[in-house]
């Protein structure tokens, strides 16, 4: 008999789990995005207008942009936002999504230690400065995460025609995410690349780091190789369970005019400089 | 199903192969594992030992829970203070052990230190509590009677270090923390399961949990079989 009602307890707890949020017939938009956008805070200013706006919730699942495009070829998520053009055209031409939207950029910055081993503070290019880490064997942070931002880093190693892997003593593939990348860059003064967002948002913990190549704001970075624009996907309707009039919706709201407006003041106030830029078809032509 | 097909060969293919990055990253798993483990019991057992028949302890009503609640330290609250400890603004940072397999053993043994002390208290106390007082009646040291009740208490001790080692194997929050999961230094079986799961590649990391659980299997099997003869002895 006791054993019965504890069992009976536990099943109750595990059905009253089931039932997400609990609040009735609200829509639910699954949304894979990256670490940068949410770790920003730039979602969690936005999305609540959204939602109010269309008697839904939005789940957040921040990955990495590897990740996060997994989810969406699966059918797991009903939108995707990410950072990495190449692969999303892929992701689009392949049929796992509809189609693309500009939705806002950033840009790339290389930071590393004020004493600057390697000499490149000044240096206007990117690849230019990897070349020269890699020749002086200065000590660089890799995010080797396959993200967004590790996609950038491997193609301007490209770029600088230096062949990167483990075995180089001076090249540390992290596999972690930006924040955790930037503390151990802090540590050990090792060089690395992030967007500006997530290094000004933390540079308040790294006393150590400064940006070397990229200037001080967006307006002085003239290398168009560090831009980091960002797309919204809606993810293939075909693949079942897409909640596929919410992600229009959300597209649509993530691209207006008035959106754009608010995601080009964030981060203004605690900054001084907005955090991304904002860069819809729709906002480009206003 | 794909994914997890896939998984399964995926784990084959690399045993097969003996991927080499593979074979450094379960070697390093051992390693720190198997270092932390030592530590643990070296330190832990003696202590266990000593609460667990030290049953006038002063302060004993406050230690116990104490080691209960170490027993469930959360590792990712242990990575950080390893971490903000072995930081270059920390106290040991001297040392220049954050982001090495050095550092991590010392977190690893401080999840499973509790572990070890709890779990090796519980086995002394439940051995016949008349057994000390009739040795020490018979003449022998404080140091002799600790070593035959521990003898009673082996399987109970055996069970200690299998927790101890079940804990750290899986363990990912500290390590992550402290190792820095950087690939062919300080990545683990556990860290590199995040990252393929994070870089989208499922079936590759479930390859590797699979690979994870194949070596605690084993070791546990070896484990069983010394408890067993320890049993039989």
């Amino acid at each position: 008999m006791r054993a019965g009602s504890i069992i009976f307890v536990a099943l109750v707890i595990l059905a009253a789990s089931c039932s997400r949020g609990g609040s009735g017939d609200v829509q639910v938009l699954r949304l894979a995005t990256t670490t940068s956008t949410n770790d920003s805070g730039l979602l969690d200013a936005l999305l609540p207008d959204f939602e109010a706006g269309n008697d839904a919730r939005v789940d957040v699942v921040a990955v990495g942009t590897g990740q996060a495009i997994a989810l969406g070829e699966a059918g797991d998520a009903d939108v995707i936002l990410v950072h990495a053009r190449a692969r999303e055209d892929a992701f689009v031409a392949e049929g796992h999504g509809t189609d693309r939207s500009d939705v806002m950029y950033n840009d790339f910055v290389i930071v590393g230690p004020s004493d600057d081993p390697a000499k490149i503070d000044g240096v206007p290019f990117a690849a230019d400065a990897f070349a020269a880490i890699a020749a002086a064997g200065a000590v660089f942070a890799s995010r080797g995460d396959d993200s967004g931002t590790h996609t950038k880093e491997r193609s301007l190693w490209e770029a600088a025609g230096v062949v990167v892997d483990a075995d180089l003593p001076w090249y540390k593939s992290l596999g972690q995410g930006m924040g955790s990348t930037l503390n151990y860059a802090e540590e050990t003064g090792a060089y690395t690349l992030t967007d500006r967002g997530t290094f000004l948002s933390q540079s308040a913990g790294l006393p150590n780091l400064r940006i070397l190549v990229g200037g001080s704001s967006i307006e002085s970075n003239v290398d168009p190789a560090l831009l980091n624009p960002y797309g919204v996907i809606p993810v293939d309707p075909d693949k079942g369970g897409i909640a596929v009039e919410l992600a229009g919706a959300f597209v649509a709201w993530l691209t207006s005019v008035e959106t754009q407006e608010r995601i080009g003041e964030f981060g203004v106030d605690a900054f001084g400089q907005p955090l991304f830029y904002p860069d819809s078809e729709a906002w480009r032509n206003r | 199903m794909g994914t997890l097909g896939k998984a399964f060969t995926d784990a084959f293919g690399l045993l097969w192969n003996l991927d080499p990055s593979l074979v450094e990253t379960v070697a390093l798993t051992l390693q720190v594992t198997l270092a932390a483990l030592v530590i643990a019991l070296l330190v832990g057992v003696p202590v266990g030992a000593a609460v667990g028949l030290a049953r006038r302890l002063p302060g004993r009503w406050l230690i116990v829970p104490l080691i209960y609640t170490g027993m469930g330290l959360p590792p990712v609250v242990v990575g950080l203070f390893t971490y903000l400890i072995l930081s270059n603004q920390g106290p040991l940072g001297g040392l220049g052990w954050l982001f090495t397999p050095a550092g991590m053993i010392v977190a690893q043994t401080i999840i499973a230190l509790p572990l070890v002390v709890g779990l090796t208290m519980a086995a002394v106390q439940g051995v016949d509590p008349s057994l000390p007082v009739q040795m020490l009646s018979l003449g022998a040291t404080r140091r002799q009677v600790a070593g035959v009740t521990l003898l009673e208490a082996r399987i109970g001790v055996t069970a200690a270090v299998v927790a101890a080692y079940g804990a750290i194997i899986s363990e990912v929050g500290a390590v992550m923390l402290v190792g820095g999961n950087i690939e062919g230094e300080t990545r683990v079986l556990t860290t590199a399961i995040v990252l393929e799961t994070r870089k989208g590649n499922f079936a590759l990391a479930l390859a590797l949990g699979i690979i994870l659980l194949g070596i605690a299997f084993l070791t546990n099997f070896a484990f069983h079989r010394l408890q067993v003869r320890q049993g039989a002895r």
